[in-house]
Parts: structure tokens; sequence; C-alpha cells
């Protein structure tokens, strides 16, 4: 028993992603359709060599169908995921572990979202028949529970929290602004940032990631082959994933400053990859900000600050894109958009133009100059004290 | 007065009231109309309330009074059922996590339903728990919206060999005439009345004819009377029935029609249990009820009243409201104003096998505890969330425990016909967590550490149908 990890088994040889957004002018298949192609171009393939494809959406589709009747797949597997928010990290998983287990030569993981064509604000689920007793929180009102818990918690008063938020949404909007694929492309002011109008506890508008559309999607193979395809691969070092008891709900010891999924899942990602220091060792971090209050208890779950300091390290500028370790620097989900089963495979898109120094000028990270070629993935669904965790580690060099 | 099948003393062995927190001042109804409204305020049945749930809270409270037997019955009155069709006491019944083989029934949609409930239960021989509640409308301006209240009583009957007796039901008369007085259709949300002279002088008749007729069957006089409570719909006959009954001299019951309003199905019932809380042993109370008829019941508080201690009383339930809801949100609530919602999703409703098969959690808030490591869960598990136990449950009901606000938040993108929503995670006394919806609460008042206690409500209405779940809501004075 254990989870033995696939470290440099399987590398990244190609990937494509959408600029992220309201594509009222597009379909869902428009969008998978110029994932699919330029993650194919990428790596310099076809379709036709790609053996095997995951599919991740959390409601855009259903069934493998999603992707091969508008990419005519010729009669090859495709399986489709959904692990709420994480499905298009979840496609990535699978379709890594499939390379691994030897069978299959190249896959593809793609992920994909059409949010804006319901027509409501937020993200719309699907239900499930039930009894009526769940208490219907919105998302953005279910995350906002972490910033008095954590100002309680931390002795961090009401004011410095919002200033921690705010300091957030402003640094992943200045990134967004150097992305031509992220959904806002602006820079905000903290002013204006602080003075939005509350979506639900402390939470203004600003403080949730954007309501979007996109597709992002990346080629797989085996390590040993990926030269044939690139001279700049990425190699996989770590996966792993969790998916807990729900305890937080039911348990009155847990305290809404953590989650606990997320950090027994960063340990074992970080034991795969041989980290012991995630804050030095690695070069920059896509995680999930869902909300400004995530990416706060995130920089602790993920070992980047110690329990308690993260807020102190949001307001050095300890994660900004000229900080000691870059956190979203494509504007992540705050600024890039957040198209649910797209996000994971966008995440990694960021890590690949980095890693490969390949980002626009005036966000390349100077990390990767210094020496660093990890990079980290971190992707989460559900809600605090319940969701499901995925982290991964990418990196430049084999070794 | 002593049952003809077994001889034993019969009447009320405990009571139970819910006065809703929120007031309406009637001055606000001019303030907006330029007419209307009067003096003093009316209580208003919050957003999430209806006359199943409050008939739930009047029973609650009417439970923790005093060492309840489990009821034979369970009668249910309101002239504003939530259902047709569908059986409301069943809710109730469920509530209060009655077993099977206690009946439930509903004597809904006419004003004498209560007089009718009490009756099937002073008439029967076994314990039975009557409820009645109201949601009363009038159209925006009419006396009605103004003068009417909402509120839910609870009043167990029973004999000596249930519980001790603190109220005998020493007998009465009644007396039926069919006129137009009132009236509504099934749909309708106000009612129409004739001109009210008309039947001010049936009512004058009827209310003479059955005092005597009591009078001559329980062999009293007026002079035996302590108090008199007058209830019904017909402000004019009210006033004049004592006068009617020939108890013109007797003190008549304290009148809170001003604080809350005329509380329709409830009042009679309410006006009494706030005699009851300060009674003395062997007061004679005179109930006369108007509607489409008279009906006088009579009762003698017994030595067992001096130990009967509510566990709140209606004058505190009466001082405890908060006379700050504005008029368009009055409006609102029933459904006078229809209001732009968010741009979200209809709320789903609850589907029929699931509710029924967790309807001790749905409708009792019953979760589990684990034998193994004491931990409560809400809802009930079969794996324990602390050590993994399987199938080491017990069930425990927990709608009566206190709970504490381990943190919360307000939101204001959830569906709800009175935004924000407040959603507080609670930590029960004893164990056990839920994240839960706070009501009657202002979003400002909201702080970790805060003291909630859990209330029966109408979550929403989807589909027609109703969802009955609880909520938390502050501790406060008169709950």
């Amino acid at each position: 028993m254990g989870s033995r990890g696939i470290k440099d088994q399987v590398a990244i040889v190609g990937m494509g992603c959408t600029r992220f957004g309201e594509h009222f002018d597009r379909s869902i298949d428009d969008m998978i359709i110029e994932a699919a192609h330029s993650a194919y171009d990428s790596a310099g393939i076809s379709q036709d060599d790609v053996d095997a494809f995951w599919f991740g959406t959390l409601s855009s589709g259903t069934s493998g169908l999603t992707i091969s009747k508008p990419l005519k797949i010729d009669y090859k597997p495709v399986t489709r995921v959904e692990n709420m928010c994480a499905s298009g990290s979840e496609a990535f998983r699978n379709a890594a572990y499939a390379v691994a287990s030897g069978a299959f030569d190249v896959v593809m993981a793609i992920g994909a979202e059409k949010l804006k064509d319901s027509g409501m604000s937020g993200l719309v689920g699907a239900t499930v028949a039930d009894d009526g007793t769940k208490t219907s929180v919105t998302a953005p009102a279910s995350f906002s529970l972490l910033a008095p818990a954590y100002g309680e918690k931390y002795g961090v008063d009401r004011d410095t929290m919002k200033e921690v938020m705010t300091r957030i949404a402003w640094k992943n909007h200045f990134n967004g602004a150097r992305n031509p694929r992220a959904q806002f492309q602006k820079e905000v002011s903290k002013e204006k940032i602080a003075g939005a109008p509350k979506v639900a506890g402390d939470l203004g508008i600003f403080d949730c990631s954007g309501v979007s559309d996109g597709s992002a999607a990346a080629i797989l193979c085996r390590a040993e082959d990926a030269h044939k395809y690139t001279d700049k691969p990425l190699f996989i070092k770590a996966l792993a994933f969790t998916s807990g008891p729900g305890a937080g709900p039911l348990d009155p010891d847990y305290d809404y400053t953590t989650f606990n999924e997320v950090s027994r899942c960063a340990a074992d990602a970080y034991e795969q990859a041989g980290i012991t220091d995630a804050r030095n060792e690695i070069a920059m971090a896509e995680v999930h900000d869902c909300f400004t209050p995530t990416e706060l208890v995130l920089m602790e779950d993920l070992q980047f600050s110690k329990r308690g300091e993260g807020w102190q390290d949001v307001l050095d500028g300890t994660f900004d894109l000229d900080g000691e370790l870059p956190v979203n620097p494509d504007g992540g989900l705050k600024s890039f958009g957040h198209p649910i089963g797209a996000s994971g495979l966008r995440m990694l898109y960021e890590c690949w133009l980095q890693l490969r120094k390949e980002a626009p000028e005036d966000r390349q990270i100077l990390s990767v100059d210094k020496g660093k070629n990890l990079a980290l993935t971190h992707n989460l669904g559900g809600r605090p004290g319940e969701c499901v965790s995925f982290a991964s580690v990418v990196g430049s060099e084999l070794g | 007065m002593t049952h003809p099948n077994d001889g034993r003393p019969r009447g009320i062995l405990g009571y139970g009231t819910h006065v809703p927190y929120y007031r309406l001042q009637r001055s606000a109804i001019a303030g907006t109309l330029g007419s209307g409204g009067g003096r003093g305020s009316r209580a208003v049945a919050s957003y999430d309330e209806d006359a199943t749930s409050m008939a739930v809270e009047a029973s609650r409270v009417a439970l923790r009074s005093f060492e309840a037997p489990t009821p034979a019955a369970v009668y249910f009155s309101s002239v504003t059922p939530p259902y047709l069709d569908k059986t409301n006491a069943n809710a109730i019944h469920a509530a209060l996590n009655y077993p099977g083989d206690v009946f439930a029934g509903d004597m809904v949609g006419s004003s004498r339903s209560t007089t009718a409930a009490l009756s099937a239960a002073l008439n029967d021989r076994r314990p039975v728990l009557v409820t009645a509640a109201d949601v009363r409308t009038g159209r925006p301006g009419s006396g009605d919206e103004a003068t009417l209240g909402d509120a839910g009583v609870a009043v167990m009957i029973g004999s000596d060999a249930d519980a001790p007796v603190i109220a005998e039901w020493v007998g009465g008369a009644s007396a039926t005439g069919e006129f137009l007085d009132r009236w509504r259709q099934p749909g309708w949300n106000y009612s129409r009345v004739w001109e009210e002279r008309f039947g001010e002088s049936v009512y004058k008749r009827l209310v003479t004819e059955a005092a005597n007729d009591a009078f001559k069957s329980t062999e009293l006089s007026a002079a035996d009377i302590d108090k008199v409570i007058v209830c019904g719909l017909h402000a004019r006959a009210v006033r004049g029935a004592a006068g009617a009954a020939g108890v013109g001299e007797v003190p008549i019951a304290g009148d809170v029609t001003g604080a809350i309003g005329n509380t329709g199905s409830a009042h009679g019932l309410l006006a009494l249990a706030n005699e009851l809380d300060s009674a003395a042993p062997g007061q004679l109370l005179m109930l006369i009820s108007l509607a489409d008829g008279c009906d006088v019941t009579i009762f003698r508080t017994t030595d067992a009243i001096a130990d009967y201690v509510p566990a709140t009383t209606v004058a505190a339930q009466i001082a405890g409201g908060n006379d700050s809801l504005d008029y368009a949100k009055f409006l609102t609530w029933r459904g006078f104003l229809d209001r732009e919602p968010p741009r979200r999703p209809d709320p789903e409703s609850p589907a029929g096998p699931p509710a029924e098969r967790n309807v001790a959690w749905k409708f009792g808030f019953v979760g589990s505890r684990d034998r193994s490591s004491g931990a409560v869960h809400l809802p009930p598990q079969r794996v324990s969330v602390k050590g993994g136990a399987v199938d080491e449950m017990e069930m425990v009901p927990m709608a009566d425990v206190e709970a504490t606000v381990a943190t919360y938040t307000i939101d204001h993108l959830a569906f709800s016909p009175s935004p924000p929503t407040i959603a507080v995670v609670v930590d029960f006394d004893g164990g056990g967590r839920f994240t839960s919806q706070l009501t009657d609460a202002d979003p400002d008042e909201v702080e970790i550490g805060m003291r909630v206690r859990m209330t029966f409500r109408r979550m929403l209405t989807a589909n027609g149908i109703h969802n009955y779940f609880w909520k938390a809501t502050p501790v406060r004075d008169g709950a």
C-alpha cells in the first residue's frame, strides 16, 4: 500500500488553451475544437496520432461524445470525468496514469466548460433529488466562512483581513492584465476592490473568480518519447488527489481555517516529487483562488507559509509576480476566469509557458532564471470542510 | 366536567403559544398608503413561517412546559392551511416525533374550526393535542390587514389519568345560525364581510342563547365567573358579547389585540393561555367564541395550576417582538408585492421518497450519536465521523438543544423571499454541528459565539410543495 506516484514517467509535450471569458459567440464545440487543435499543433501531431482521450467537464456535457462528435474522433477511447471544479485536473491525472501504465503511447487530456449560456449569476449546480434539508449556501458564502474564522484564530482584525483579501485580488488582476487569454485583462485598484458591493460576508464581487467559458488541453506521452515532439517537455513529478469524509459540516473540531483535503493532498504530492521545502524549491504555483480567502488559506495548506502567517506573507508581496514565490502569475481563477472543467488544465498551461520561458515578457517569472524548474498546480472542488483536492508538480528537467 | 365514559376530571393539561418575532406598526400602513392602519402593532409571521410551522412552535412550547403524555390524536385548525388535499397536521405530528399510531387530522378552512377541534378533544377521553394557527392577510389598506395578526397555539386536553389537569372543563353550550357575515373563496387572499350591523344583531342573539344554555347546563351563574374571554372576527359583536351573555359586570380578559392583532383561529385559546399564565387555582374562566354561531366553554383552574410553569408566557412573547418591520417587506412576505428575484435558478422542491425516508431528521431534527465515540451527527450518519464505527448509532433528538455560532456569513446571492440570508455554522451543546440558516435575526447582530436554538420553518415553496425544515434563531427572551 502507498501512493507511489509516477515521477518522470510521463511528459507533457503539447498544450492549447482558449481565451477565457464570455464567449456568447462561441459554442462548447467551438472551444473544444480550438483547444484540441492548438494542443495538436503545439505537439506537432494530428488527431490521428492520439490514442485515447480524457475529457473533464462539470456540466457542459455528458460522456465522451461531448468531444468525439465535434472533433470527429475516429473511434477511440474517450473518458468523460467529473470531480467538481477539479474536473480538468482529474482528466489530466487519469490520462497520465493511462500513459504510465503502458496502455497508450499518446493521449490527450482536455477540459471545457460553457457557463455563460445559463443566464444566471454565479455557478448553477446540477441538482439531485433530496429531502430538502441541505441548507442552501452559495459558493461565495461558503468560502466567505473562512475569513472570520481565520481572523478569529490568528488575531487578525476584520479590516486587516479585508486588506489581505483585497491584496490577493489586486495581485491576480495585476497578473491577468498581462495575459492576453485572461477574462479580465485590467488592473483594478485596491480602493475599487475593497469598495465593491458585497456578495457574501466580506467578499465583494472582486473577491470572486470570474464565471466564464473556455477550454484547455494537454498532449501526454511517455517521458522517453517526449523529445520526439518537443525540445522542451514538462515532466510529471507528482499527481495527488484527495476526497475525504466531509467532516467539516459535521465535526465541531473543524475550524474553517484550513482545507484538510488540501494539506493531505499537498503532502502526498511533495512526497512523490521529493520536495521538502515547497516555498523554496518551487518556481511558481497555480492555485485554486476561487475566492480570495481560499488563496490565503491555500498558502498555508500548501506549506508556502507557516500556519497563521499566510496573511502577512500576502501583504509582504511574497506571492506577487516578482515575489519570492509567484502564485497565479496568469491571473488565476480570479482574473483568467473559471470555466470549471478547463481550469485545471489552464493552470498547467501557465506552467507550460513559464517553465519553458514562453510567457509574455511582462509576466515571465524570474524564479525560473534562478534555476528553479518546478511548478505546482492546485485545484479543488466543493467547499470548506467538504471538498476534493488535486495537486500536481511538473518540472522541466528529469530527475 | 367528568367524562360520561370514565368519570374522570377532564380539561387542559398544558398549553403553549407562538407569537412570531416580527410586528408591523399599524402607523406604517398609513405612512405608505396615506390611510388605514391605526395605533399599536400586529404580529407578523416571518416569510418562512406558516400556520403549520407556527402550530409546531406553539406545540413545542407546550411540550417543554410539562410532562406531556403522547396524545392519541393531533388536531390542527386554521383558516389559512398551507395545503389542501394533503393533511397539514401530519407535518406537526412528524415535527413532534409522534409515533404512527397517533392520529393526525385537520379541521381547517372556516373560522369555527378551532372550536370544532377543542370540542372533539374535550368530548374524547384520551389525551388530544389541539393546535391552531393563522397567517392572516387583508388587502393593503383594509381593516383586516391592520387589525388581524399571526400566531399559533397548542393545548393538550386530557384527564387526570394523563397528567395533572390545570383547568378543568366545566361545560358549555353552543348556538348555531346560518347567516352571511364573513366569507372567502378558496384562493382569495382576503375576506369579504357583510354590513357589520347585521352580523352584530345575529351574533347578539346567538351569544345570549349559548350563554343561557351554558349557565343552565352547568348550574352556574354570571356571578360565579371570574373572567370572560371573548374571541371572534366581528369586532363590534365581540365588544358587545359579554353584555349579551349577561356577564357584562365580570372582568374581561387582557386584550392583546393592540399589540399583536386578532389572531383568528388561534385567538381564543391564545387569550385563554394568557390568562392561565397568571391564573390562581379555583378561577372560573368563560370562553365565548363568535364564529358562525356562538360557543361557550367554561374552565375552572385547579390546584395543579400553581405548579405549572410555562416554558414562556404570552406576555413574554409579546414583549419580545421586533416592531421595526417595514411595510414594504410585510407586503412582500405576504405576496402582495411581486419583487424581482436574484438571477439564480428557481429553488428546487424536496422529493417525496427521500423526505419520507428521512422523516425523523427532516421534520423531527433527529440526529445520530455514535455509541463508541459519542460524536453526534447532523444529519444522521451510518459511519461515524470520529473513528469510523459502522452502524453503532443511536437516534438523538436535537431540536430542543441549544447551540453556539462557530462561524457565519451573510449571503447576498442565495435565493430568498427576504434577502440577504444568514448562514451559520452552529455547534450544539453536548456535540453535533450543523450549517443552518439563521432566521428572525438582523445581519448586523450575528457574531461568533452567539447562542441559538432551532425553530421549525417553511424553507421555501416550489411546485406547490412546502419544504419544512429547521433553522437556527437567536436565543431571546420570550421564545
